[in-house]
């Protein structure tokens, strides 16, 4: 019973899913409109109140046991439950019960999120900007065929979108345009089949009980 | 130099340095900041969850206008929790099962539509093909290099037979392939941090510290 039911649901669930596609038809549409809108949008959020709960938990836990750099934990926590309150009951644009400013301060969700997640994963995503410099700069010590080609390309795809290609030549944006058009997407169409193929396949051996590793641990 | 007196400016700054930090090597002001960001991060997701999910679509529709037909939902929404009592835990593979055979289900005809027949149209030696490339007789040229290029990329990640003689070949051919396409799409995600890093060196040096313009 433990594996029976959700394999029987995910065999069901699964059809649902392929017929949505194949029966265009209004009077089908209505029930795949409730499926998607209400049933998964929901579940998601309950997914997501797992995930926290998770979160939470490795981090009590990290706490508790005064595992290596615990003190940060405890930064995690308060800066969740801060932001959660502010959030849940400050509301999403500052019309909650729970006021949001003092003064001319203001530190409703919409500010926390404009003034401390945008900038710190914008601040993240350019310190890769270094580590990917230096991944290509390994790259090219190999000096194979296929890591000049690479770079090669690389370079000249950076330099062709910047003014400077320009200045250099004026052919070279039309042929970094071909570059991308014409070999990158031979290359990129080729890989894009075999991902698909995968796709489909893997998706098939997961609606038919085939594949059971989603099922985890246990009976 | 006319530095900002906005605090929430001070505080983006500092936790951007502390970011940045990270170039010399770990620390605790990264470390720091980047608990910091998780924090706030998840207790934003909680708050969008709540307000643009759980209570639009959910709780005011089932308890305040007797929608009755969203306990279905409810009721396995709340199995996902079961996951954290362990005598019923497996509870937790129904809504898995609903969710994820749902999605994987859409993706197969999904999948076969764009990304399988889309793609074999779009390779094809076809007269529309020819003309989509609005490049006269060079059409022909592109879209035949393309034709062989996804063939020879195919051969390449072929491995049921060993690449020698006519599969060497080709699979020598779809490395090079392979190997433009992926340094095209190196460089644009390349120059796409460095721009974001531009706009990060612009915040912190115009607006905190006021010293460009």
């Amino acid at each position: 019973m433990k594996k029976t039911i959700p394999l029987t649901l995910i065999f069901i669930a699964g059809l649902l899913g392929v017929i949505s596609f194949v029966i265009p038809h209004p009077s089908y549409q209505v029930y795949d409109e409730w499926i998607r809108n209400d049933l998964l949008r929901v579940l998601s959020a309950f997914a997501v109140v797992l995930a926290l709960g998770s979160l939470l938990r490795v981090h009590f836990d990290k706490i508790r046991r005064k595992r290596k750099n615990w003190q940060f934990s405890w930064l995690l926590l308060v800066a969740f439950g801060a932001s959660a309150i502010i959030g849940l009951f400050g509301g999403v644009a500052a019309d909650g019960i729970l006021p949001t400013t003092i003064g001319s301060f203001p530190f409703d969700i919409q500010t926390l999120y404009e003034n401390i997640v945008i900038p710190l994963a914008s601040s993240m995503f350019a310190l890769l900007a270094f580590f990917m410099a230096s991944a290509a700069y390994r790259a090219f010590r190999v000096r194979s065929m296929e890591a000049t080609l690479l770079l090669g390309a690389a370079f000249i795809v950076m330099i062709g979108v910047l003014p400077l290609g320009y200045s250099i030549s004026q052919h070279l944006p039309g042929f970094v345009q071909w570059i991308l058009n014409v070999p990158n997407v031979a290359g990129q169409r080729g890989i894009v089949f075999g991902i698909a193929l995968g796709v489909v396949a893997t998706s098939l051996k997961i609606i038919l009980g085939i594949e059971r590793a989603w099922l985890g641990g246990g009976e | 130099m006319n530095i900002s007196t906005d605090p929430w400016i001070w505080i983006s700054s500092i936790l951007s340095l502390a970011i940045l930090s990270f170039l010399y090597r770990e620390n605790p002001f990264f470390r720091a900041a980047e608990h910091i960001f998780l924090g706030v991060a998840n207790g934003y997701l909680v708050t969008f969850y709540w307000h643009r999910i759980l209570m639009p679509i959910l709780f005011r529709p089932l308890f305040q206008q007797g929608d009755l037909l969203l306990i279905i939902p409810f009721t396995i929404g709340i199995l996902y929790l079961t996951r954290f009592i362990p005598r019923i835990s497996w509870l937790v593979r129904i809504p898995i099962a609903i969710y994820m055979g749902y999605w994987t289900g859409v993706l197969i005809p999904a999948t076969i539509q764009a990304q399988i027949i889309k793609q074999v149209q779009g390779t094809v030696l076809t007269s529309a093909n020819f003309q989509s490339w609005n490049a006269g007789a060079w059409g022909i040229v592109w879209s035949v290099i393309v034709f062989i290029g996804v063939l020879c990329t195919l051969s390449y990640f072929y491995f049921s037979r060993e690449h020698k003689g006519v599969i060497g070949v080709t699979s020598r051919v779809g490395i090079v392939f392979v190997m433009i396409g992926f340094g095209a799409a190196f460089g644009y995600t390349v120059m796409a941090r460095i721009s974001l890093l531009i706009g990060k060196l612009q915040f912190l040096l115009g607006d905190w510290l006021g010293l460009i313009r």
